[in-house]
């Protein structure tokens, strides 16, 4: 329709599959353009524009900030308690998303796999249901469940009377990320194990292959891609989570303080909001860096 | 080497389906053994049965006189070749020959040497290097076989061996695959659905429906005298006529030929056709070998096309007579079919002798190769041995 008329107008035929044409094209997605200009491309730029700045929350510069140039970054190089985040966040990936949700959310497809449909289904069920909860909800029940005062842990462990949250922030940390994260690997991983041929696997039975064996032999290469893309997608969501806040405030005495939860108390407690918009930004490059390697490794497998 | 006893052989899958039902099966050693079937009669059930992949509900199975019901796959030593192959698509062919080595820990030398040699068998040489993908299907079965028989096994299992070849390959790696089984002498087992495969192939044939067994016996047996009509329909390439009919005389038919030779009328071998006894079946009559059914008993008579002879001239003594209603070619034979007093039947003529449609024509059989069915239970009736004259 849209070709056939548009000669008539005086204008070229419309070449693309749908004939819509250059101009109406544009018309179609431009109010999703605006959204993601408003709501994405916009607080990026500004991000970085704050980031030169000595805007602060309060104050003179709060009124009238002035450009101080790269100052905010120098800064961020030479600053302990970003450096001390920076570790953080890695041990908090490492932990909870690279190891503890990658392979427990393994182990359990693979588990489930071969269990009665009905276990299997109640199995996600509980597990989804960590991830579906909202945040404050969830970091709610682990301030209960790790309580120095009739939390659920120490009743189970009979160690009553010991902060958890306290004295061992970091791994409470880890271990509340991999229960609510796991979800997400779990249900990618038990749909990758299905484009594993059965055949292959009994293949592997038959020789007398172990466990282990069939794992490193059989399974692992058919979904390499899957773990890369898994590892990718839980790594920056990890690396980008605010809850932890949720559960500790990064204390105590920074302990727990990963990036964007030492971002947090720069801009707000600290007041700073040029130099936190400087420290997002990193985050964002470092972010783009660990993309870019894990595309890499996608990439060489084809 | 070794052989395999199957002993009231049951599986049965969760969702309650008895895929095998109450087996009893014994494979020599070194035989090629052929179990054959419809889609879905549980061919390739008792297949991974045997191989442990799937739990035996009930029975036994042996293999060299161990009992290996309960015991793992990997331990039995069975090697089985899957009918997709199940090429591990990332390692090469020499590693896919040699994986169930590597599983065993076996030195990268002796895996080599392995390969090498096992390629040499599969005439797979020059190829150790390529990846399943870029192999044709021809060779990627030839590399399942490797694999299968590097592994050193007592028992070779194989389903649908040749089902994903094209017709062409299928001939070439049938001669392959049976050529192949006699140098080695490995006790083979092998599914196929495809009733001229097993005839060509096995020693013996197993041939099933709904998880039991309908009849045993070596190919020639299996062709030329099953035992039910489901075995007489299954088997052949142009199906067995299977006629309703009623005995019109048990013994001693007037005007038909004495039998010389009373042996000839009970294995079939000798052609003179001694007929001892008269079925009417499609207007006509045709002669069968004495039985014990009483006169007027109806029965099932089969007739497999290429023991009917078709005759022109005007013919004494039993036989059908019809009109020809339509010929298909099948190459060096015509498949014929006759339409006697309503009832089609099927007849195979040499090339260039099919006689026109709607030429009248007579059929004629030798008596041993008349075959009767209960009309009920549809079991080949037992030939009595003809009374000495
Ligand atoms: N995993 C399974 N679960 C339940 N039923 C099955 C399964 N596999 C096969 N069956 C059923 O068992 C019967 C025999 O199947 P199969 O052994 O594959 O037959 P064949 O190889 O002779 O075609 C069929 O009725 C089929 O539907
Ligand atoms: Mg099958």
């Amino acid at each position: 329709m849209a070709s056939a008329s548009a000669p008539a107008r005086g204008r070229a035929p419309a070449r693309d599959v749908a004939g819509l044409g250059v101009g109406r094209a544009l018309g179609f997605v431009a109010p999703a353009f605006l959204l993601i200009g408003a709501f994405l491309i916009f607080p990026a730029v500004w991000t970085i524009y704050i980031g030169i700045t000595n805007y602060r929350l309060t104050g003179v510069e709060a009124v009238s900030p002035s450009i101080v140039g790269l100052s905010n970054y120098t800064k961020a190089l030479n600053d302990a308690l970003f450096h001390n985040a920076l570790w953080l966040t890695l041990v908090f990936v490492l932990g909870s998303a690279i190891i503890g949700q990658n392979i427990l959310g393994f182990t359990l497809a693979w588990i489930m796999r071969r269990t009665r449909p009905a276990v299997r289904r109640t199995v996600e069920a509980f597990v989804l249901l960590a991830w579906i909860l909202p945040s404050t909800v969830v970091a709610y029940l682990w301030v209960a469940f790790y309580d120095r005062d009739g939390g659920t842990l120490n009743g189970l462990l009979g160690t009553q009377g010991t902060a958890w949250l306290i004295d061992y922030p970091m791994a409470c940390l880890v271990v509340f990320n991999t229960w609510r994260g796991t979800a997400f690997s779990m249900m990618l991983y038990s749909s990758a194990l299905q484009a594993v041929p059965p055949s292959q696997l009994e293949s592997a039975r038959m020789v007398g292959a172990s466990g282990w064996q069939t794992l490193r032999d059989v399974v692992f290469p058919h979904i390499r891609g899957h773990v890369l893309t898994n590892t990718l997608l839980i790594s920056l969501w990890t690396a980008n989570d605010f809850s932890p806040f949720l559960l500790t405030k990064g204390g105590p005495n920074h302990e727990s303080e990963t990036v964007p939860v030492y971002i947090y108390n720069v801009a707000l407690q600290g007041g700073e909001l040029g130099y936190s918009s400087a420290i997002s930004f990193l985050l964002l490059i470092a972010n783009l860096l660990v993309s870019l390697v894990y595309l890499r490794l996608l990439r060489r497998r084809s | 080497m070794a052989g395999i006893d199957i002993e009231g052989l049951a599986t049965v899958y969760p969702n309650g389906v008895r895929a095998v039902d109450g087996l009893d099966l014994h494979v020599a050693d070194g035989e090629f053994f052929a179990l054959l079937g419809p889609s879905g009669c549980g061919k390739t059930t008792l297949l991974r049965t045997i191989a442990g992949l799937e739990a035996a509900s009930e029975g036994t199975v042996r293999i060299d006189s161990v009992d290996v019901t309960r015991v793992e796959p990997g331990k039995r030593g069975v090697a089985m070749v899957f009918q997709d192959y199940a090429l591990f698509p990332h390692m090469n062919v020499s590693e896919n020959i040699t994986y169930p080595l590597k599983v065993r820990r076996v030195a990268a030398a002796t895996r080599s040497e392995v390969a090498s040699h096992t390629a040499g068998e599969l005439s797979l040489q020059g190829l150790l290097e390529r990846k399943p993908a870029q192999l044709s299907g021809g060779q990627q079965q030839r590399v399942a076989l490797a694999r299968a028989i590097a592994s050193k096994g007592k028992v070779l299992l194989l389903d649908e061996p040749l089902s994903n070849l094209d017709a062409r390959l299928r001939l070439e790696a049938r001669t392959f695959l049976k050529k192949l089984q006699r140098d080695l002498g490995i006790t083979t087992v092998f599914v196929t659905h495809d009733q001229a495969e097993a005839l060509a192939l096995a020693d013996r044939i197993a041939v099933m429906d709904s998880g039991k067994l309908r009849q045993l016996g070596s190919p020639r047996e299996v062709f030329a005298r099953p035992t039910n009509t489901f075995v007489a329909n299954f088997i052949g390439s142009t199906p067995m006529n299977l006629l309703p009919g009623k005995v019109a005389a048990s013994s001693g038919v007037e005007g038909a030929p004495r039998p010389t030779d009373t042996t000839s009328s009970q294995n079939g071998s000798a052609a003179s056709s001694a007929a001892v006894g008269l079925v009417s079946v499609a207007g006509g009559s045709l002669p069968a070998a004495t039985f014990s059914t009483p006169v007027g008993a109806e029965v099932t008579v089969g007739i497999r096309p290429e023991y009917l002879t078709v005759a022109s001239g005007d013919v004494t003594g039993p036989a059908l007579r019809g009109i020809v209603v339509v010929a298909e070619n099948l190459g060096t034979q015509s498949l014929v079919t006759v339409d006697c007093d309503g009832t089609l039947v099927g007849v195979t003529v040499p090339e260039e002798t099919e006689p026109a449609p709607g030429t009248a024509v007579a059929l004629t059989a030798p008596a041993t190769r008349v075959l009767l069915y209960d009309h009920d239970s549809g079991e080949l009736l037992a030939r009595q041995p003809a009374p000495v004259a």
